[in-house]
């Protein structure tokens, strides 16, 4: 069984804003959500920090106190995404749902206390919640006690690729008849003092700001945040009169082989060729790509690389932005945050911009959609996340116009 | 600012369970209160931490009332100021 699944749901938490109108408000106005880091000393100054956010004003207070940051954030993206959907939860509906979440990190908050206190403070006695807060799949969990959901559940965990493999991984449980809807996205919270020392330590987060695609770029900029996607059989979602914002219509993925940190864009080409294949569309069918475009050195130049050897002389025709430049690279949240965008750029007819782009970079000759977002129609369009360590995931979106 | 054993106690437990103060009372069963097995246990810590005590796992164990835990803590507070 192949199915068309539709995109019913979108929950977003970010440095944009706690909710989706905020999100896709600030992207296609191009404002940025990046802002100094006020509590720690460190070699870099920014980051796109969700500083608003507050889980007790929306969760049940003893629920949010026995969830890590991510969780939080994701729960209250899931929630939000659940309810844009207007699902309604049957008994038969709740065995038949999947959720599937990507996080890179887990729960530090919880580990990071712990070790302050178990290492510094030399106090051995431990917060019972760290292993419940840290656990990666307590999103995932979180979701299905929430809905009473008793489909497929779990969790990916593929750095900066996680919520991408995780949303394809739940289109194909749709797409195939294994579910009849799925709760797909990712999250990620690292503003601890040990994770912003260990990132630090890598050398790749920007003094300044994120950059992507331009000449004086200098590093990326980390964020955090969540988002969740609803997914659904086209099918069923017109049938029920659901608003659909696109189609999810295929998924790439590779490895490298290559680096375990350096990029490859043997590796990152064939991610988007699978992906195109998968959802039996040629090249010239794409009219936009949201890209890793991170705002390192080695990320962007290598991505135009990629892409142009996957779309050749027709690249020059695309419309192509890291929507990174203006919410940070959230990590295992980023591929969802990117997705909700895509798809709201489908949905709106409106592609958002790369801001901060004070002109092109070597290598970096494509059309980044420069600082002010675009009015345009696209028939189909590419998210791309490229993760440490080589694994790399594409997801395809369709308009439904198309 | 509570200061007798029960009311700490008390406190400790509205806190971390995020309930009124008001309803919790000496007579008040864990399972009335709605604290689980893993509630038990991050009660537990945060009354360790409050009066800087070891509960041992045994005991913890048997804790069925917010009486319990109060009577358990004294217990634990007298062998601290009288050593053996």
């Amino acid at each position: 069984m192949t199915r068309r699944v539709a995109i019913t749901g979108i929950g977003t938490i970010s440095a944009l804003g706690l909710n989706r109108d905020i999100f896709w408000n600030a992207l296609a106005t191009g404002t940025t959500g990046i802002s100094p880091l006020t509590t720690h000393d460190l070699k870099f100054k920014n980051a796109a920090q969700a500083i608003t956010f507050d889980p007790f004003q929306t969760l049940d207070p003893k629920e949010a106190s026995y969830l890590d940051r991510f969780a939080q954030m994701g729960l209250v993206a899931a929630v939000e995404a659940i309810k844009d959907a207007n699902i309604t939860f049957t008994p038969e509906l709740r065995e038949q749902t999947a959720i599937v979440t990507g996080s890179s990190l887990g729960g530090k908050y919880a580990e990071d206390e712990g070790y302050y206190q178990l290492y510094s403070q030399k106090h051995s006695r431990f917060n019972p919640m760290s292993i419940p807060k840290a656990m990666m799949n307590s999103l995932t969990s979180r979701i299905s006690l929430q809905y009473g959901i008793t489909g497929p559940a779990w969790t990916v965990s593929t750095a900066c690729s996680s919520s991408n493999h995780a949303i394809g991984q739940a289109f194909e449980q749709v797409r195939n008849g294994q579910v009849e809807l799925a709760i797909a996205g990712g999250a990620d919270a690292p503003f601890t003092p040990g994770v912003l020392r260990a990132w630090e330590a890598l050398r790749v987060v920007s003094p300044t700001t994120c950059r992507p695609f331009t000449k004086d770029r200098d590093g990326l900029i980390l964020g955090e945040g969540a988002a969740i996607l609803v997914l659904e059989p086209l099918e069923s979602a017109r049938a029920r009169g659901a608003k659909i914002y696109c189609e999810l219509a295929g998924f790439g993925m590779s490895s490298d082989a290559h680096h375990i940190t350096q990029p490859s864009a043997t590796g990152a080409a064939r991610a988007m060729r699978l992906a195109l294949g998968n959802a039996g569309l040629d090249p010239t069918n794409i009219g936009y790509i949201n890209a890793h475009g991170t705002g390192t050195l080695a990320n962007d130049s290598t991505e135009s690389a990629a892409i142009q050897a996957v779309f050749g002389t027709y690249a020059q025709h695309l419309a192509i932005s890291s929507t990174k430049s203006m919410h940070g690279h959230a990590l295992g949240a980023a591929g969802a945050l990117e997705a909700a965008a895509t798809s709201l750029a489908l949905h709106h007819k409106l592609l958002p911009p790369t801001i901060n782009f004070t002109g092109p970079g070597d290598g970096c000759d494509l059309d980044y959609i420069p600082n002010v977002a675009r009015p345009d129609q696209v028939d189909a369009a590419l998210s791309n996340s490229f993760a440490f360590g080589g694994l790399n995931a594409v997801l395809v979106f369709r308009s439904l116009s198309f | 600012m509570p200061s007798t054993t029960a009311e700490r106690v008390i406190a400790v437990i509205a806190k971390t369970q995020h309930i009124p103060a008001e309803t919790v009372t000496l007579e008040s069963t864990f399972e009335e209160l709605k604290i689980d097995s893993l509630d038990g246990i991050n009660v537990v810590f945060a009354v360790e931490e409050e009066f800087n005590i070891e509960i041992p796992d045994d005991s913890a164990k048997l804790i069925r009332t917010v009486q319990d835990v109060v009577e358990g803590v004294d217990k634990l507070l007298a062998l601290k100021t009288t050593p053996a």
